[in-house]
């Protein structure tokens, strides 16, 4: 399969210069890279949510789940429960896993459940226009907020490491190969996998020229240093203007969940029948 | 005393076994050939409180209890005092010589009993159950064989706490032993675990919640001999996402709740039948609204089930009267979920969930229905392709050279999303024609249950656990009684025939409204009056007996 097949006859209807084009075209890449090394297209699932980071899942012909809002994660992990060889990568937006859904996210990190979440992180409402989101900066002006928001953002990485996540990166639509090296790696980490990616809305909330000036590369050693991984957790809090650091984060390896909870062997029909005799033979 | 029939009360303090102890006595009964039936009353507490639970036997089956009992057996003195007005004539008391006592009352002389073999204090009921054996005259070979499969922990020092009891008593009458068949005690919820197991899931979700947590716990303590996973995940909303994860990759599951807990799944109901995945949720009613009464019963959430999720989806849902139709039911609900894919709802509640009930293992329903699955050579595979009958044909990743997408938003048969008026139109007409198949299917199953008198033309109408107290009194006082097992899709055609010839009927249900009533007054049948009970627990036989000619007259 050619890296075109993967691209649905769907129309794209994200606005021009939307961060997702870079979404869509880094996991095209991703997965032929994937392919490239052997793995099967088929293997891989997308779960996504609701909002406009969620069309990516009209827009490639792979496996897809087009969820709820805030619900990319108990999807997921129902598949990947029902068969752990398959791949399953949530693409999920702000709004929706940080705030309706925060809590599947960190329970994933805390049980280490094999599948990817990557944050499309505008910090804005995009389908249901600008509004603000969980990570939007302290005083954000949107049409729910006019005089400015009076919460401060959350700081996911932040979150995910006090959760228990074994594999935290930081991503930026502006920086594509960065991005791609990233989603590669997250996808072929075994456990829980998480990827804040800054995302720029175009029409909303066009952050461009802000990270452009302040990201730089984390430098990649003593990755499974949880102090070390804290402070660059903490470096940037979402609001202040400082330093943003890209890359992995923090990453080690721990029990992954479903491994303690593998598919049974499947009993024959003549197996589970003298199962169940047995049982009600013991209530007789 | 009816020397055919029995009931038995044992009570004593939240953690005293009172659960455990009733659960031996009613398969000693079992053993000794009655159909029993146990209610388990109990408080939202741990510690502390009273407990009781009431035994019945009867040469036939029975599914509710009785105002009065025979025996009284009491672990402590509050027990004796609050129940005292339920013991009939010659009822007889047995109580912890220790902590109670009452004029005329067997006593067992529990500590000394339990300090000659070092017994902790929880193992004091099985004395007591040995001073009823044999009070009741029953023979001590059936506690040996009781004790040996219902206590599997200490055995013999329970057999022998049981034993001195038993020595130590004197027989006062003699509990006719009948012959015949011997069936297995199961709890509702055992039951429904075994139809699952049956339909072939092989993942069970669950937030725990009563009524429903002992079937987590059924599946949770034998996940090698059933080969399931048994899983808790982190609220109900996780746990029904879970199951459609597993259905989307092929994998049957189910996920157990209540009232409170399908409110937070409702948003996954719609998204179950607009993607059209097997669903199989057990909803055990307890008394709401919110909260409500955490421990204690209701059928107060029939048309919540009928009506939960936003938009136009079909659903099953079924209402079993007792563990044999549980189980039963549970895996016909299981082979509906797959065969049409949509959510399918078992519809029970604390009494049927937690209670105990003679099951008869033979009964099963002759429909084995296999899932319509795709042509591995058609490519490309439409997950919704459109079909006579409305079922698409399933696939499940991974799937060599295509893909498959289920979609939460209208979408056309590639599962794209789509907005346009035709492809809304066509994919809503694709669903309903699965309820119609589904709604003939259900018609040929035997959806509604006919007892009673089933020629009178005066009928009781009623649904789920009430079967054994309706069956009863419909006999007693020659009524006809029609009971709707299958409620969604609405089984009409039955429902009229089981209707034929009646001129008024009486719907009994545990609730404040008649919710029952409410469904079938849609289809034109007007219930003469209500018989409700909405104070969380089941109506007795007299109880029910009393309030229908109440009704009646």
């Amino acid at each position: 399969m050619k890296g075109s097949e993967l691209i649905s006859h769907a129309k794209n209807t994200w606005c021009p210069g939307c961060g997702n084009f870079v979404v869509q075209h880094t996991l095209k890449e991703v997965i032929s890279e994937r392919l490239s090394e052997g793995y099967p297209v088929e293997n891989f699932v997308l779960v996504s949510g609701i909002g406009q980071h969620a069309k990516i899942f009209d827009f490639m012909n792979i496996n897809g789940f087009y969820s709820l809002h805030g619900r990319t994660i108990p999807v997921a992990t129902g598949i990947k429960l029902a068969n752990p060889d398959l791949t399953v990568l949530c693409i999920a937006g702000d709004g929706d896993c940080y705030a309706e859904g925060i809590e599947h996210l960190i329970f994933a990190a805390k049980r280490n459940v094999g599948i990817t979440v990557m944050v499309n992180n505008n910090r804005v409402y995009g389908l249901t226009t600008g509004q603000f989101t969980p990570t939007s900066p302290y005083g954000y002006r949107g049409r729910s907020t006019p005089k400015g928001e009076q919460e401060n953002p959350l700081n996911p990485l932040d979150l995910m490491l006090a959760s228990g996540a074994t594999f935290i990166g930081r991503g930026y639509t502006g920086r594509r190969e960065q991005l791609k090296s990233l989603l590669h790696r997250a996808l072929v980490h075994k456990g829980f996998s998480f990827i804040d990616n800054l995302q720029v809305c175009a029409t909303y909330n066009d952050l461009t020229g802000y990270y452009d000036e302040r990201v730089y590369d984390w430098d990649s050693g003593s990755l499974s240093d949880y102090q070390a991984a804290g402070e660059k957790a903490r470096e940037w809090d979402y609001n202040a203007d400082t330093k943003i650091g890209l890359g992995i984060m923090y990453r080690r390896e721990a029990p992954v969940y479903e491994e303690y909870y593998p598919p049974p062997v499947e009993l024959p029909e003549t197996g589970r029948a003298r199962v169940i005799h047995e049982f009600l033979d013991s209530r007789m | 005393m009816d020397r055919h029939e029995v009931s038995v009360l044992i009570g004593g303090r939240a953690g005293d076994g009172v659960s455990s102890a009733g659960q031996v006595i009613a398969q000693i009964l079992g053993h000794s050939g009655y159909q029993v039936h146990m209610y388990f009353d109990y408080p939202s507490l741990i510690k502390g409180g009273h407990n009781f639970a009431i035994i019945r036997g009867a040469e036939r089956p029975v599914g509710a209890v009785r105002d009065t009992v025979d025996f009284l057996l009491a672990l402590n003195q509050e027990t004796i005092e609050l129940h005292k007005e339920k013991l009939g004539g010659k009822g007889i008391i047995i109580c912890n010589g220790d902590t109670a006592a009452y004029p005329g009352a067997v006593s067992v002389p529990l500590g000394s009993i339990l300090k000659s073999v070092q017994a902790p204090a929880v193992m004091g009921n099985s004395a007591i159950i040995g001073s009823f054996l044999k009070v009741a005259g029953i023979d001590w070979r059936i506690a040996e064989e009781v004790f040996r499969k219902a206590v599997p922990k200490e055995t013999g020092k329970n057999l022998s706490i049981a034993r001195q009891a038993y020595d130590a008593a004197e027989e006062h009458i003699q509990l006719k032993e009948i012959t015949g068949r011997r069936f297995p005690v199961l709890t509702g919820n055992e039951a429904i675990g075994i139809g699952l197991l049956e339909g072939g899931i092989t993942v069970y979700f669950a937030y725990p919640m009563s009524p429903t947590s002992n079937l987590l716990h059924f599946f949770a303590g034998n996940t090698d001999e059933f080969h399931i996973r048994a899983i808790q995940p982190e609220s109900e909303i996780a746990g029904v996402l879970m199951a459609l994860g597993c259905s989307y990759a092929g994998v049957r599951s189910a996920i157990g709740t209540s009232g409170g807990g399908f409110c937070l799944m409702t948003e996954a109901l719609g998204l179950a039948g607009i993607a059209e995945l097997p669903l199989v949720i057990v909803l055990g009613q307890r008394a709401g609204p919110s909260t409500g009464l955490a421990t204690y019963t209701a059928q107060s959430d029939l048309l919540f089930a009928l009506n939960a999720g936003h938009g136009d989806f079909p659903r099953f849902i079924v209402a079993p009267g007792d563990t044999t139709e549980a189980r039963s039911w549970s895996r016909i609900a299981t082979e509906v979920a797959w065969k049409y894919q949509l959510p399918s709802i078992i519809l029970s509640d604390k009494i049927i969930c937690e209670g105990f009930y003679s099951t008869d293992p033979d009964f099963s329903i002759n429909w084995h229905p296999a899932p319509l699955m795709a042509d591995p050579r058609v490519h490309p595979y439409q997950r919704y392709q459109e079909t006579g009958s409305g079922i698409s044909p399933l696939r499940f990743p991974p799937s060599n050279d295509d893909w498959i997408k289920v979609n939460s938003h209208v979408h056309g048969p590639d599962g794209i999303t789509a907005e346009e008026p035709e492809v809304t139109k066509a994919m809503a007409d694709k669903r309903n024609k699965k309820f119609a198949g589904l709604k003939e299917e259900i018609e040929g199953l035997n959806p509604v249950e006919v007892t009673g008198n089933t020629h009178s033309d005066g009928a009781l109408l009623t649904w789920g656990s009430n079967k054994g107290a309706c069956d009863e009194v419909g006999l007693l006082l020659d009524l006809r009684v029609i009971r709707p097992v299958v409620l969604w899709p609405f089984p009409q055609r039955s429902f009229g025939n089981a209707m034929k010839g009646v001129r008024r009927f009486y719907s009994v249900e545990t609730n404040e409204t008649g919710q029952l009533a409410r469904l079938a007054s849609q289809f034109g049948y007007r219930a003469k009056g209500l018989v409700l009970k909405y104070d969380g627990r089941p109506f007795s036989i007299e109880e029910l007996k009393a309030r229908v000619m109440e009704a009646i007259s």
